[in-house]
């Protein structure tokens, strides 16, 4: 038997699921299907930053530009550590593609337009 | 420098205020202290911004990026890198500001819209015992550190306060490689939205711990630990309860009061509860051609809502340069009744009636179910029903021109409505 919260919505159930995955306490059937992904394949949005080289902006911050599979959170996160941003970007540009080969892109959301020539945010 | 209108803050209210402001014929200057448009945003790089206005979850850098996008299109002044000392009211608006670039200026503005947001509560605010090591430091200011840095402050990290942005650095501090391990709070429930706890507690087995709060602090020069205590319904620790943490860092994440130092100067009317001025449906204060609006006049808990309070500032500023202000103010109180903490605005000019009132209020007390109740000289003028209140969730309520009875003060009070 597993305790959970529902995050559905705003009332926040507190569910009750059994190892033969039935759920009690849900006041409505979103939260049965919440419990059943949550035991089953739970899924969470990563955000975190990468370094780059520009001194005025230190981090580019990204997100997955669509949930990863929970278990692989601190693995994807640990293969940011190694990116360099050293051009300018844009929001939405792939910033890397395929993380652990799971079809999830890391994408950028935040711009860096940096005048290369004199080192000067723009 | 001569402006219409200077807007004080370049972060999500600021930028809506000069988007709605916006028109030919006026002259707008924002000003903003840091290097970039955007303001805290910029720092908040989780997602969920965005549900109401637009309709998706985004970033805070994406949410901002928005606006600045906009605010670029439209060729709107700004000083960037530029923090404005005083502000004192003759015939205009005098504004002493001062940047790397030029040094000292004054610029005369004809209105200004504050919005220049909050700060967070300190240690000093909340007077926790022991010795003063560094290691103690608001959650929102590790959040910039590493953020926008890339600089982890500590490894061990315990939390006290359950407020949103201290959930949010549980988890992004987990991520980064540090050990959170523990969240204190001295209420018997969370303030935090019931995602940030699970999201950011439970799915990395933090633990949360209701009704405690730091009563010690070690460490000479660096922290070497805390102690924490359960405490009883008067909020006093109980003997024997201590549990004992050694970390390198206690982040908190106590409250956020709105940022109105420039207010110095300036006779303002204030609220004791929102601590920032008294504002009337057209966010006005007592002096005219002033507006306040976002976290500057009182704490928010969603963007969206600071965005759309904002866009309404800046039409009213724009309104009041263009058409000039009342002649006549007719200003009547606002009153919060029963389960009301507080109402914004907290007064209604109804020598200019022609627009709905918008109210933006918090409760006292955590229901299921509730029906608020506007009254006017003793007699019901609107109601609305509402599900899942809690003191954490601004609410809101519009009233339209033709609901009010007089020129009369109003009243809202809530009523529990029992299943």
């Amino acid at each position: 038997m597993k305790q959970m919260t529902c995050i559905v919505c705003p009332v926040g159930c507190h569910l009750s699921i059994d190892d033969n995955l039935k759920i009690t306490g849900n006041r409505c059937p979103r939260g049965e299907k919440y419990g059943i992904d949550e035991m089953t394949h739970p899924k969470r949005m990563l955000t975190s930053t990468v370094r780059t080289i520009f001194s005025s902006h230190p981090r580019l911050s990204v997100k997955s530009n669509t949930a990863l599979p929970k278990g692989l959170i601190f693995e994807a996160i640990s293969v940011l550590d190694d990116i360099i941003i050293d051009k300018n970007v844009k929001i939405g540009d792939v910033i890397f593609s395929n993380i652990m080969n799971t079809g999830v892109d890391m994408i950028a959301t935040a711009n860096i337009q940096i005048d290369t020539n004199h080192g000067r945010s723009i | 420098m001569k402006t219409d209108i200077a807007i004080i803050g370049g972060g999500a209210a600021g930028l809506s205020a000069a988007l709605s402001a916006y028109d030919q014929n006026l002259n707008i200057l924002v000003i903003e202290r840091e290097k970039t448009l955007g303001g805290i945003l910029n720092q908040c790089i989780h997602n969920g911004f965005g549900l109401h206005v637009f309709k998706e979850e985004l970033t805070g850098p994406e949410y901002a990026s928005r606006f600045i996008q906009k605010f670029h299109e439209q060729n709107i002044q700004f000083k960037l890198h530029t923090t404005v000392l005083d502000i004192k009211k003759n015939q205009d608006f005098e504004l002493s500001i001062s940047s790397l670039e030029s040094g000292m200026e004054t610029i005369h503005a004809k209105a200004v819209i504050l919005s220049s947001g909050c700060y967070e509560r300190t240690r000093g605010s909340i007077q926790i015992p022991g010795e003063r090591p560094k290691g103690i430091m608001p959650a929102g200011s590790a959040q910039r550190y590493l953020n926008m840095e890339g600089y982890l402050v500590g490894k061990r990290i315990f939390i006290l306060g359950s407020g949103d942005i201290g959930l949010i650095m549980a988890r992004r501090m987990t991520l980064e490689g540090a050990k959170v391990l523990g969240v204190a709070e001295i209420m018997p429930y969370s303030n935090g939205l019931t995602r940030n706890i699970v999201q950011c507690l439970d799915d990395f087995d933090i633990p949360l711990y209701l009704s405690h709060t730091v009563t010690d602090i070690r460490g000479k020069d660096v922290l070497e630990g805390i102690t924490i205590q359960k405490v009883d319904e008067t909020f006093k620790p109980i003997p024997g309860t201590e549990i004992q943490f050694e970390v390198d860092t206690l982040l908190l994440s106590i409250g956020l009061v709105p940022d109105i130092s420039l207010f110095e100067s300036l006779n303002i009317e204030k609220s004791a509860i929102t601590k920032s001025a008294i504002v009337n449906q057209f966010y006005e204060t007592n002096i005219e051609g002033l507006f306040v609006c976002g976290n500057a006049l009182h704490v928010h808990d969603l963007v969206d809502w600071v965005t759309e309070e904002s866009e309404k500032a800046g039409r009213c500023a724009k309104n009041y340069i263009l058409h000039g202000a009342s002649e006549h103010r007719m200003e009547v109180s606002v009153k919060p009744g029963k389960h009301i903490r507080y109402i914004v605005p907290q007064k209604i000019d109804f020598s200019r009636k022609d627009a709905p009132v918008e109210l933006s209020f918090r409760t006292t007390k955590k229901m299921e179910s509730g029906i608020f109740y506007v009254y006017q000289n003793g007699v019901l003028i609107k109601s609305k029903k509402a599900k899942y209140i809690a003191p954490a969730e601004m609410e809101h309520l519009l009233i339209k021109p033709e609901d009010f009875i007089s020129n009369d003060p109003i009243e809202l009070i809530l009523e529990e409505v029992k299943s």
